[in-house]
């Protein structure tokens, strides 16, 4: 049996991206997504704050929220999709939650997520 | 032209296409198959294959099937299962051949055939989808059959009435399911979507009979 358990995680195994940047719950996040128009691929990048982190292996995903124009936007980006160029932290932040869907009803100041303190 | 395999199932994972479309699969692991008999129109009235599949130790199998094993000479390897496959016209293969999975290929669609988790005895609301009773305002009625037919006329319940029974663990076939990928050295068959049973469930893919 355990070879054949072998064959399914060796399957999950080759989908994996090799590495994946260092980056928490509360994160300020760049996601660069390759989009395909009209047979041109293009590079949109898109920032948000990482609200939650679900899953493991392939199946890993992160939820990014960020107001855009006074409208709540979130994105859930599956962290080993081939469509995801790249992503990189842009700043660090400081939470006590692995969940941060109480932003979702704060407005104003209460809505951002503190920076944590370089020491 | 009818085809079909016998194989087991190894679980659930998802690939990426070229785009980077993610789709869910599940892995079979699809033969090898080898042929144990054949079923002619001209000798048994149909026509189909006897196939394999898995192995089993030499005690565990009747005399009379490592007799009948021994014609395409597996006696001192037995397969765990033994299955036959309807065909549309007397087979090609002889006894003894090994059938793989790369009679299947990338796109073409497939119905896979497996038995159904056992779900054990089971209520109405689990079992048929009725809504059962409201659970406020003093339901005392929340899970329950209701009722089950008339009165006086016609006087009987009606044969076929849902009632509370037992529930899953039978043949439960999927079909038009599209094969995303096949890999015969490692004797692998991607198809999107799920398939009936638990992994390491025995299942019989074969064409898609609607296609």
């Amino acid at each position: 049996m355990e070879t054949k358990k072998s064959v399914i995680e060796e399957l999950r195994q080759e989908n994996l991206k090799p590495s994946l940047p260092e980056f928490g719950i509360g994160d300020t996040i760049q996601v660069d997504v390759r989009i395909i128009e009209g047979g041109k691929e293009r590079i949109q990048a898109f920032t948000g704050t990482v609200i939650a982190r679900n899953g493991g292996g392939i199946s890993e995903s992160v939820t990014l929220r960020r107001v855009s124009h006074g409208q709540g936007v979130e994105r859930v980006i599956p962290l080993h999709s081939p469509r995801i160029a790249s992503f990189k932290r842009i700043r660090q932040g400081s939470v006590r939650r692995a969940k941060l869907y109480y932003l979702r009803d704060q407005v104003g100041n209460a809505a951002t997520v503190k920076e944590k303190r370089q020491r | 032209m009818k085809k079909g395999l016998l194989g087991k199932k190894l679980g659930m994972t998802h690939v990426y296409t070229e785009t980077g479309v993610m789709v869910p699969v599940t892995a079979i692991e699809l033969g090898p198959c080898p042929v144990l008999d054949l079923r002619t129109q001209a000798k048994d009235g149909y026509s189909a294959v006897q196939l394999g599949f898995g192995s089993r130790k030499v005690k565990n199998v009747s005399k009379a099937v490592l007799g009948h094993l021994a014609k395409a000479d597996l006696a001192a390897n037995p397969p765990a299962v033994i299955r036959e496959m309807r065909m549309d016209s007397d087979p090609t293969c002889a006894i003894g051949d090994q059938l793989s999975a790369d009679i299947f290929a990338a796109n073409e669609f497939v119905d896979v055939v497996g038995h159904s988790k056992g779900k054990g005895f089971s209520g109405v609301v689990r079992r048929y989808n009725f809504a059962g009773g409201r659970a406020s305002h003093g339901g005392a009625w929340t899970r329950r059959t209701g009722s089950i037919g008339m009165c006086a006329a016609p006087g009987k319940v009606y044969k076929g009435r849902k009632m509370p029974g037992h529930m899953g663990n039978e043949r439960c076939t999927v079909q038009n399911l599209l094969v995303v990928e096949v890999r015969p050295e490692k004797n692998l068959l991607l198809v999107k979507g799920a398939i009936p049973g638990p992994t390491g469930g025995m299942v019989i893919v074969r064409n898609a009979v609607k296609k």
